[in-house]
């Protein structure tokens, strides 16, 4: 049986779980690939098009596989007070991606969100869920080499 | 003084802080004390945050590392790092809906119950529904998520509906970007929050009660999974002759979901698109049942009021606005977190006497996120109250309030909200999605150093149409951070247009990069640094080549270099372009 399939096993078909089926493949997979929208659509009995218009319209469904980092910086109003663009520029740099795109290696990819619930601690990113706050340019770019050792062994 | 217990800040702030390694290693090296994770108690600046439990009242201590030494101290009860807190940051707060946030343990049912939590639910037990309703209609209550609807009306239309299934949602998708007091809360008293939605199932008849809550919060979602588990244990959820049903959702990540039509749509796994009203969702709502909508925070009073009584409840607040409001305060303050005040305190209170910002340090406050509006700093005896907000063209919002310091741009604030807001919009209404274009294209017109005169009158004349022209709040909200602006910074506007010149040297293409020779020493990390090589061997920045990444001005250990107005910095050869 497919991932995307197991995943599905366990949610009723009805309707009103549709969100909360793809929810479920994408924790499990990363993301929501051609071949889950065709599976899901047949779960639920509706059309293709029909989930896919579902899955465009909230931010938190990815079309492209993550990296096996996923960095979202926070673009919400105090992190963006607190100088978000600049944070996201030196992401950009360091590891030459930019918002929505995963590098080479599949290590980092990187998305601007907005507001991760931490505003006293902005500007603020988090890496696969875990919230770094308080950023400096500094800070960050040591939080970066950190996982890409961690990511290389 | 003897230590009877250590309680621990862990919620998400807390986290993020480092909280999970405190607590770590304090239950690693601590074995007779009891140690608990506790949620947020406002003091989000001073994470992590520890307080120390004594026979003699508590001791608080900031930003403790899992270190030996920090806990040797704490142990000792000594002074260093002890935070001259009680509960209040300043005699401006009233501490009420939070009086448990970070106080208990935050997945205890039984501390919970050990502190008056679910009286309010007892009491309303006993009651008959048109009496609960009475009772907080009396107390004045009006919603927190941002509308400021009286309760106790929005509960009586439930009431009166026959239906075999009445829904009840609690709106806890917090979709303002830079807003935590729902979060917070339900983090950190997760059984408030439910006891509010169980006590209005009884007041309305509801059988079923849905959260809606962001799926950005994961330890909101888990604290309440595990309180729901607990109120089922104890058959909490049975209420007199009926049983009621919740139903935790995850949101997905849409700012218009938080519009109530649109909620209903994304709850019954559709696109979240709002509907034109009425038929009002409490004569057709979740899949055609009667059904009402409350925010988080609406339903953490409600305990209150049925324990306290209404009419003790509307004795805090004003004429038309009755007690306490949270605020997530953040942005250019020095005790950025969780406030709570009572209505008819002044936004200056807030700002310098809660958030300790410094007087002459700040220009304005954005309340109310992206459907709100600024409030300038001349005009911060402005009273927080439902009413007087809205006169100065702010609302009071659900509760987010950014400080802007002297060094932040208004113009380029006001592109950020409508860079937000035309990303959001659903695109159903013509006005609302190229509207909401066309003002971020003029703005960032304005902000890129090319914008005129007639740009800006004509984000004048568009921002009413627009309102006008949507259907949703968010469309008939979305000018608003424009309108303020203009209304209250127009000489930014002015500064940008006419004289190109950014006054905060905060828009990149009105502002250079410079190194003042002076204090140089010459240490090279700048020029190791810059990514595009923009600086020379003689220490000089080329601003044709130069991108504003600041990162030499991040890196440089004299602090030596910085933004200067556009066209005072040096220009290469390769300038021009
Ligand atoms: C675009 C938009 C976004 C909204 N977002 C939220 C939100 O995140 N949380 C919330 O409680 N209310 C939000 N509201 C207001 C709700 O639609 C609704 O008025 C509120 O939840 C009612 O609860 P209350 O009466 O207890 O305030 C939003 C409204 C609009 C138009
Ligand atoms: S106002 Fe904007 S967000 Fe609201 S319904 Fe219209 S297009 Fe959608
Ligand atoms: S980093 Fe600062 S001190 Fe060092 S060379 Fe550059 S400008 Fe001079
Ligand atoms: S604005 Fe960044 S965490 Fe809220
Ligand atoms: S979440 Fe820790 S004090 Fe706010």
């Amino acid at each position: 049986m497919s991932t995307v399939a197991a995943s599905l096993k366990k949610i009723e078909p009805d309707r009103s779980n549709l969100i909360k089926a793809l929810q479920a493949v994408q924790e499990e997979e990363g993301y929501i690939s051609n071949e889950a929208i065709a599976e899901v659509a047949r779960h639920f009995t509706v059309s293709a098009v029909e989930v896919e218009g579902v899955v465009s319209f909230y931010a938190q469904f990815k079309r492209v596989k993550p990296g096996k980092f996923k960095i979202s910086v926070c673009d919400g109003t105090a992190c963006h007070i607190k100088g978000a663009s600049l944070v996201t520029g030196w992401i950009s740099d360091e590891l030459g991606i930019k918002g929505g795109e995963t590098d080479n290696e599949g290590l980092f990819s990187l998305e601007i969100v907005a507001c991760l619930g931490c505003c006293s601690l902005a500007p603020v990113i988090s890496i696969n869920g875990k919230v770094y706050g308080n950023l400096d340019r500094k800070g960050l770019l040591k939080i970066l080499k950190d996982h890409r050792k961690g990511g290389a062994a | 003084m003897k230590i009877t217990r250590i309680k621990i800040g862990a919620g998400s702030c807390g986290i993020a802080a480092g909280a999970t390694e405190v607590v770590d290693y304090f239950k690693k090296e601590v074995r007779d004390i009891p140690i608990v994770e506790v949620g947020c108690i406002g003091h989000c600046y001073a994470e992590p945050l520890i307080e120390v439990e004594t026979d003699k009242g508590s001791v608080f201590y900031e930003k403790v590392l899992p270190k030996k030494e920090h806990l040797d101290r704490i142990l000792g009860l000594k002074d260093e790092g002890r935070l001259a807190i009680r509960s209040q940051r300043s005699e401006r707060e009233k501490i009420k809906v939070l009086a448990l946030a970070g106080r208990i343990d935050m997945t205890s049912m039984d501390e919970y119950l050990a502190n008056g939590g679910y009286e309010g639910l007892k009491k309303a037990l006993a009651m008959k529904p048109a009496d609960i309703v009475e009772e907080v209609k009396m107390s004045g209550l009006r919603g927190r998520g941002g509308g400021g609807f009286p309760t106790g009306m929005k509960w009586s239309f439930l009431a009166a509906k026959e239906a075999k299934e009445k829904i009840l949602i609690c709106n806890a998708d917090e979709g303002d970007p830079g807003a935590f007091m729902d979060r917070s809360l339900m983090e950190s008293v997760p059984h408030q929050v439910l006891e509010g939605m169980l006590i209005g199932a009884l007041a309305t008849g509801a059988t079923k009660l849905f959260i809606y809550c962001r799926a950005e919060y994961p330890l909101a979602i888990r604290n309440l999974k595990i309180a729901i588990e607990q109120i089922y244990k104890h058959g909490l959820n049975k209420l007199n002759a009926r049983t009621v049903e919740f139903r935790l959702k995850e949101g997905a990540g849409a700012f218009v979901c938080g519009e109530e039509t649109a909620m209903i749509h994304s709850l019954e796994g559709k696109r979240g698109t709002p509907r034109f009203r009425p038929p009002y969702p409490t004569d057709s709502g979740y899949h055609g049942h009667p059904t009402a909508i409350n925010n988080v925070e609406t339903f953490g009073n409600v305990p209150l009021i049925l324990r306290e009584g209404g009419k003790a409840f509307a004795s805090v607040g004003t004429q038309g606005s009755k007690g306490t409001k949270l605020f997530a305060l953040a942005g250019d303050v020095k005790y950025p977190g969780l406030a709570e005040v009572p209505m008819g305190v002044t936004i200056g209170d807030i700002v310098y006497e809660v958030g300790g910002a410094e007087k002459g340090s700040v220009k304005a406050v954005q309340i109310g996120g992206p459907s709100g509006g600024c409030i300038p700093a001349d005009k911060f005896d402005a009273v927080v109250d439902y009413d007087s907000l809205k006169s100065l063209g702010a609302i009071m919002g659900s509760g987010g309030l950014i400080v802007i310091g002297n060094d932040r741009c208004m113009v380029e604030t006001a592109r950020y909200f409508l860079e937000f807001t035309a990303r959001e919009s659903c695109g159903k209404c013509t006005f609302c999605r190229i509207g909401t274009k066309r003002m971020l294209e003029k703005l960032e017109k304005i902000t890129g150093g090319r914008g005129t005169e007639e740009d800006v009158a004509f984000l004048a004349d568009l921002g009413p149409k627009i309102i006008k022209g949507s259907l949703c709040g968010l469309g008939q909200t979305a000018p608003n951070p424009v309108i303020s602006t203009l209304r209250y910074f127009r000489h930014e506007y002015d500064a940008h247009t006419k004289d190109h010149k950014c006054p905060a040297l905060q828009c990149n293409q009105l502002s250079d990069v410079k190194i003042h020779l002076d204090k140089c020493i010459k240490c090279g990390l700048c020029i190791k640094t810059c990514p595009v090589h923009a600086i020379s061997k003689e220490f000089v920045v080329d601003n044709a080549i130069c991108t504003r990444c600041n990162s030499c001005i991040e890196v440089c250990p004299k602090k030596t270099i910085s933004r200067v107005e556009k066209g005072t910095g040096y220009y290469g050869k390769s300038g021009g372009n």
